[in-house]
Parts: C-alpha cells; sequence; structure tokens
C-alpha cells in the first residue's frame, strides 16, 4: 500500500472505531444492547459485501441474500460435524468456512449471473435467488426444512485464551474483530487494481473493454469476492444466533441488505455501516413500539430514493464539504427553521398511520385502543370521527408548513451549492 | 392422453394470465427502459380491489372497476413517484418500484390483515363447462380465456389499428422525434404505466378467486413473471406470449406429475444408484424450480431469450 492510503489519519479513524467498538461493553452492559450490536456488526459486513456489487461494481443483485445463507448454513453443519473434537479457536475461525462456502457459491453462480450487467443481471440474480430459495426446501437434510438447524457454538472443554464464546459478550468480541478485518479487507480491495477496474466497469463498461480489460471477467471476480465476505457474515450469525433458517437464503434478506447499503449510501465506502446501525436501531427500537414498522421503512425508503438518491452518507459529505467551506452557517437557520413542520407532518402521518392499524387490526390481537393510546398518548374512540380529524388537520397543517418552509430551504440550498461548486470550478 | 389435454387446457389458462402480466411489463420496459419491480404488486392490487368490491355489488362491477382503480393508481405512482425518480437515472427508478412493492404489501397487510381473504367465484361462472373423458372442464376457467383472449386481441388492435397505438409505438424508439412533433411524451408515458398497471389489475381480478388473494401473492408470481420476460427476450412482446404459454404449461404438466427423477432416467435405460436425496425427488417437488432452471438454461444458451433483437 501506498503512504497516500496508510496516512495517519486513516489509522487513527480505524484504530477509534475498534477502540470504541471494544469498548462499547464496558459502558453498555445490558444483554439488549449488546445483542442488538452483535447484529449491527453482522449486518454491516453483510451489507458492505453488497456494496462491493451495488457500489463499486455497479451491479444490483437481488440475490445477495444466497451467499450469507450458504455461509451461514456451511458453518453451521461443520460447526455440528467437529461437535466435541473442537475447541473455542476453531470455532473462532468458523466464518472463514462460511466465505468459503460463499466464495464457491460465487464462483457457480457468478458464471451465470455475471454474463450480463445492468437490468438483466437484477433480474437473473433474482430469479438464482428464487432457485436456492426453492431448492433449500427441497432437501430439509441439509436446510432443515422450516425449523431450521440449530447447533451449540460452546465446544471443547479448554477455554481459548480465556474464552469459549458462551456469554454474549464474547461473541460480541469476535464479531468486531471479524468485521474489522473484513472491513478493512474489503476497504484494501477498493485500492487494488481490481478495485478501480470494477469502478471503470461501473462508469464507462465500454471504455475499460476498449482500454483491453474483461468487463464480464472483472465483474464475475467482483462477485466471488463479495460472496466470500456475505459467506463469512453468514457465519457470524450462524455462530451468534445458533440457528440458521431457510429465511437466511431467501428474497427478504436480499432486499433487507439492498435496502441498507442504499439508505446508508453506496456511493461511499462506509454508507452501508451507517445504514445497517440505522436500520438495526431502527428494527429493534421502532419494531418494538408499533406493528407497522416495515411499512414506515418502506416509506422511509421510498422518501430517501426520491429525496436523497444518495443515501445518508451523501448527506453527510455534503455538510462537511459545506462545513469546510465555511457555508454551513448559511444552511443552518434553514434547517432548525424546517425541524418543526417535519416533526408536525410525521406526528399526523404517524397517527393516521396507527389509527388505522389499531382500526383495522383490532380484531388480530393488537388491542384496539392500546396502540392510538401509545401514539397520541391520550384514551381514544376509533369508531368517533374526532381523532381522525385531527389526524387528518395536523397532517394537513404539517404538509402546508413544510412545504412553504421547505420550498425555502429548497431555495437556500440550491444557492448554497451553487456557492460551493462555483468555488471549486 | 386424457392427463395431457387437461393440463394443456389449464397451462394454457395460467399461461394467457401470465402473459396480461408480462405484457404490461415489456410494454413498459420497452418505454421507460425500467423494470417495474412492483407490476406483480398491482396484480395484487386488482385481487384485493375486486375483493372489496365484490363485498358490497357482487363480482360484475369489480371486474371494470377494480383494472380502472389500479390503473388509476399506476397512473399517481408515475407521475408523482416515478418520473421525480427518473432524474436519478435508471437504478434509482427500479429501486424505487422494489420500496413500493414492499410499501404496497404492507399496506394490504395494514387493511385486509396477513391470512387471505374470501374472495370467490361468482355463482353464474361456478360449475361445469364440459366434461372431457372424465374431467370437468370448469366454466370458469373458459371465462378467464375468453378474458385474457378478448383482452390481448383489444391490445393488439389498440397498438397496431389506432392513432393513439401508432404514437405509443413511435414513443417506444424515438421519443424526442415524438416530442418533437408535438406530443405530449411525459403524458403518453404516464398512459402506457396506467395501462399496463391496469392489465395486471384484471389479471389479479380474474386470477385472485380462481388461485388465493392473499399478500404473499405478488411475491409468487412476481418472480415467474420475471423470468417469463427474461425467458421470452427483454422487450419483445411475442416473445413474452410463448415464454408465458411455456411457463404455464410446465407449471401445470410439472405440478400433476409424480414420477420421480429415477423414473425419468429409467425411461431412457440410465439407472441411478438408489438411495441420494436427488434422485427420489418427484417431477412435482421440482415445479416450482422448473422455470428458473429454464431461464438458467436460456442464459446460458440463448442469453437474449426466446425473441429477444437485443443485448442489453
Amino acid at each position: 500500500m501506498s503512504p497516500a492510503i496508510l496516512n495517519r489519519g486513516r489509522l487513527a479513524v480505524w484504530g477509534g472505531c475498534l477502540a470504541l467498538a471494544l469498548a462499547l461493553p464496558l459502558v453498555l452492559k445490558s444483554g439488549f444492547i449488546i445483542s442488538l450490536l452483535c447484529q449491527i456488526g453482522i449486518m454491516a459486513v453483510f451489507s458492505l459485501s453488497y456494496n462491493m456489487l451495488l457500489g463499486q461494481t455497479g451491479l444490483l443483485s437481488f440475490g445477495h441474500a444466497v451467499y450469507y445463507g450458504l455461509g451461514a448454513f456451511a458453518t453451521m453443519h461443520l460447526l455440528n460435524a467437529i461437535g466435541k473434537g473442537g475447541g473455542p479457536l476453531t470455532t473462532a475461525l468458523l466464518p472463514l468456512a462460511g466465505g468459503l462456502a460463499g466464495m464457491v457459491a460465487g464462483v457457480v453462480l457468478g458464471y451465470v449471473t455475471t454474463r450480463k450487467a445492468g437490468t438483466t443481471f437484477a433480474m437473473i440474480t433474482l430469479g438464482i435467488g428464487e432457485l436456492v430459495a426453492a431448492c433449500s426446501l427441497m432437501f430439509p437434510a441439509v436446510f432443515g426444512g422450516e425449523g431450521g438447524v440449530s447447533g451449540n457454538r460452546v465446544v471443547g472443554k479448554e477455554a481459548f485464551l480465556g474464552f469459549t464464546w458462551g456469554p454474549q459478550v464474547e461473541m460480541y468480541g469476535l464479531i468486531v474483530l471479524w468485521a474489522f478485518a473484513c472491513t478493512v479487507a474489503m476497504f484494501a480491495l477498493t485500492q487494488t487494481p481490481l478495485g478501480r477496474m470494477a469502478n471503470a466497469v461501473r462508469d464507462n463498461p465500454e471504455r475499460a473493454e476498449f482500454v483491453g480489460y474483461d468487463t464480464e471477467r472483472v465483474r464475475f471476480l467482483m462477485v466471488i469476492l463479495s460472496g466470500f465476505f456475505a459467506g463469512i457474515a453468514g457465519g457470524l450469525s450462524a455462530l451468534n444466533y445458533e440457528i440458521v433458517t431457510a429465511e437466511t437464503l431467501n428474497a427478504h434478506t436480499s432486499g433487507i441488505v439492498l435496502l441498507i447499503a442504499f439508505v446508508g449510501g453506496i456511493g461511499f465506502f462506509y454508507g452501508p455501516i451507517i445504514g445497517a446501525i440505522l436500520v438495526t436501531v431502527m428494527q429493534i427500537v421502532i419494531g418494538g413500539m408499533t406493528h407497522a414498522w416495515l411499512l414506515y421503512f418502506g416509506l422511509f425508503f421510498l422518501f430517501m430514493v426520491l429525496v436523497a438518491p444518495g443515501g445518508i452518507a451523501s448527506l453527510i459529505a455534503v455538510q462537511r464539504n459545506l462545513w469546510q467551506a465555511g457555508l454551513l452557517g448559511r444552511m443552518l437557520p434553514h434547517y432548525l427553521a424546517v425541524t418543526p413542520p417535519v416533526l408536525v407532518l410525521l406526528t399526523g402521518l404517524v397517527g393516521l398511520i396507527e389509527l388505522g392499524y389499531a382500526l383495522l387490526s383490532g380484531d388480530a390481537g393488537v388491542g384496539a385502543g392500546d396502540t392510538a393510546t401509545r401514539v397520541l398518548g391520550m384514551q381514544l374512540h376509533l369508531g368517533a370521527p374526532g381523532p381522525w380529524l385531527t389526524a387528518l388537520a395536523i397532517t394537513g397543517i404539517g404538509l402546508i408548513l413544510t412545504r412553504w418552509i421547505g420550498g425555502r430551504l429548497g431555495v437556500a440550498w440550491n444557492a448554497t451549492l451553487a456557492t460551493l461548486y462555483g468555488d471549486k470550478a | 392422453m386424457e392427463f395431457v389435454v387437461i393440463s394443456l387446457l389449464n397451462g394454457i389458462t395460467y399461461g394467457l394470465l401470465l402473459f396480461m402480466l408480462s405484457s404490461g411489463l415489456t410494454l413498459i420496459f420497452s418505454m421507460m427502459g425500467i423494470l417495474n419491480f412492483a407490476h406483480a404488486s398491482f396484480y395484487m392490487l386488482g385481487a384485493y380491489f375486486a375483493y372489496q368490491i365484490s363485498t358490497w355489488t357482487g363480482f360484475w362491477p369489480g371486474l371494470i372497476v377494480a383494472p380502472l382503480l389500479v390503473g388509476a393508481v399506476g397512473a399517481l405512482v408515475e407521475r408523482y413517484g416515478l418520473r421525480r425518480a427518473h432524474r436519478y437515472g435508471h437504478v434509482a427508478e427500479l429501486l424505487f418500484t422494489f420500496g413500493l412493492a414492499f410499501v404496497v404489501e404492507e399496506l394490504v397487510h395494514l387493511i385486509w390483515g396477513k391470512t387471505s381473504v374470501d374472495y370467490k367465484i361468482p355463482a353464474e361462472l361456478d360449475g361445469t363447462l364440459f366434461s372431457l373423458f372424465d374431467t370437468d372442464f370448469p366454466i370458469y376457467k373458459g371465462f378467464m380465456m375468453l378474458v385474457s383472449v378478448g383482452m390481448l386481441v383489444a391490445l393488439y388492435a389498440l397498438l397496431t389499428r389506432t392513432r393513439i397505438g401508432l404514437i405509443i409505438q413511435a414513443a417506444l424508439t424515438k421519443p424526442d422525434m415524438v416530442e418533437a412533433l408535438g406530443h405530449n411524451v411525459p403524458r403518453i408515458f404516464m398512459l402506457v404505466f396506467g395501462g399496463g398497471t391496469a392489465l395486471a389489475g384484471l389479471a389479479g381480478v380474474i386470477g385472485g378467486n380462481a388461485f388465493i388473494t392473499e399478500p404473499g401473492m405478488a411475491a409468487a408470481v412476481g418472480s415467474i413473471v420475471f423470468v417469463i420476460v427474461v425467458v421470452g427476450g427483454l422487450g419483445s412482446l411475442g416473445g413474452a406470449f410463448i415464454a408465458s404459454l411455456l411457463i404455464g404449461c410446465i407449471q401445470t404438466f410439472s405440478v400433476a406429475l409424480s414420477i420421480s427423477i429415477t423414473d425419468v432416467f429409467a425411461l431412457v435405460g440410465i439407472a441411478l444408484p438408489e438411495g441420494s436425496q436427488v434422485a427420489r425427488l418427484t417431477i412435482t417437488q421440482l415445479a416450482p424450480v422448473l422455470p428458473y432452471l429454464l431461464m438458467v438454461a436460456i442464459l446460458i444458451f440463448r442469453p437474449r431469450g426466446l425473441m429477444g433483437s437485443r443485448e442489453s
């Protein structure tokens, strides 16, 4: 690596992140937080591996869960096969087997999928994903059928350096180390000639071909490597949850990883990590409060596609550019001004959705009164028009105010961006 | 013989239904260059709308109103969603429809619940049309065939025999030129999108009660429709037609065949080693996988699809 890549600032950021991740359990001791952090670590590796395809190579895949799931199943079967003969050290290395399984799957499936790029690639991966998911239900001996395959990650009698991986905290440490190693490796890959060629194939395949590169080959290699890292993530999930079901390799998991990477920001290396943190926290926190969390998440995703297709990471990057140019001060009053109306609008919308949920699924055990009470903080009668009109009115007022103040924000935003990029040009 | 004829009839019925979905998808694809990931969601919406209307007024008004409603929803989605996403390129558009499919499924959960609804075949169409050998062919299957064929003839006439059809065809290949001639191309796009989704909605209206109306129906049909579009060749209506019938027949035939892979090999004189799990699988068990295997085979041996003219 050249010194420019391994500069002091970057080393400090990476080292700081690792230290922070390892130190977190010392501060946040609750079991709930630790398992949340474990989930974030696994999803971060998975979505980073996904972004090797979408962000770096421009390949929109709808079947990435296949590599994740196969990695998870391989790890679980190996864990069960080793059984008593192994020890904590072999267990700690097992995700590597998951990675190799993902890699092999990448070689076999990538051979078919990478013949094309673009929309065709997206459809083929969708079909292959369905193919593997349908196959997994056909072979219950391997994939465990409905119940899945389970195992125990604590094997052997002796601890390795005092670790058995039994307690969740120790598992968390293992996940952090694996996630860190994978992240470093994936970042290093972006700096290699292959990583650069992947970008070229994404941006202009014809020109890449013209200078003598085989675009199909570049795509193939990227799918294999991305399968490797997805397999490691799957292996970690197998060890973490101690159960692997056929759901890990179906279309739903593929969809979630796409959403995570996109919401985080596919144009930035660290984007998927932000996405993994955000979506996992949303899933646990909002999912714990309301049954409608998937609806909120879907709407949030649509909003991001329409308003900020660069994801959260791009929003952060623009703010940083503004800050460095001394222009952030110009935008801050607008941000502050637009916050209250947006909050009003959100309150109204959430009220409407929750009222709807409470009314329509009241008989399904949600408890008609409960949900509405929790949202608006008062006892409500769902049959009466009062709550509905109130929610509708709040939404309407919020919408009008947001459009008005948001319009001014938009004008200021465009003017500021013009100044920012005008200065550079 | 009996088995072949009955399965063929069932396969053609199912294939025609699939073509109502894949034709809309193909039209939208060739015009806008995007694959509407939410296409099967409109199919599902059609079924649910028709169910809701049928609880109020019976089946027949729903047959007309539900597809129109679905088409209106589709046109609104194009106008206020897709057109905005279009500025950010094809990936953003594809992702928008993907997110839309997600939201539609959740909304269906919200409004109609997570289990299937009781969307029934109307009493007038419940019965036997004719008996072939010993098997009854239901009236409703004949009705499905009639609606699909009628729709397809109308679509063909609209595209090739009318002025708007000619403009649509021109806008498929040369949108800039059509715009320069004074036609409102964005509005044509909106109409095509609305029309394509209305076709999907109609398929939902007549398919929802023949099969099952549940929140998972979009996902179940969606991936099959994508397979059809790939197998037929992207953007080719003729290819989509052949592929729809092919997949329809493959699925109905394979579901009804209970011979195992060992038997198949035995027919051609190869004895497989006994006891392996693969060899004991029956064709019926393989049925869900066959369309995807066909797709993989097509991609390897004829990557542009059966009738596709361009490599994309």
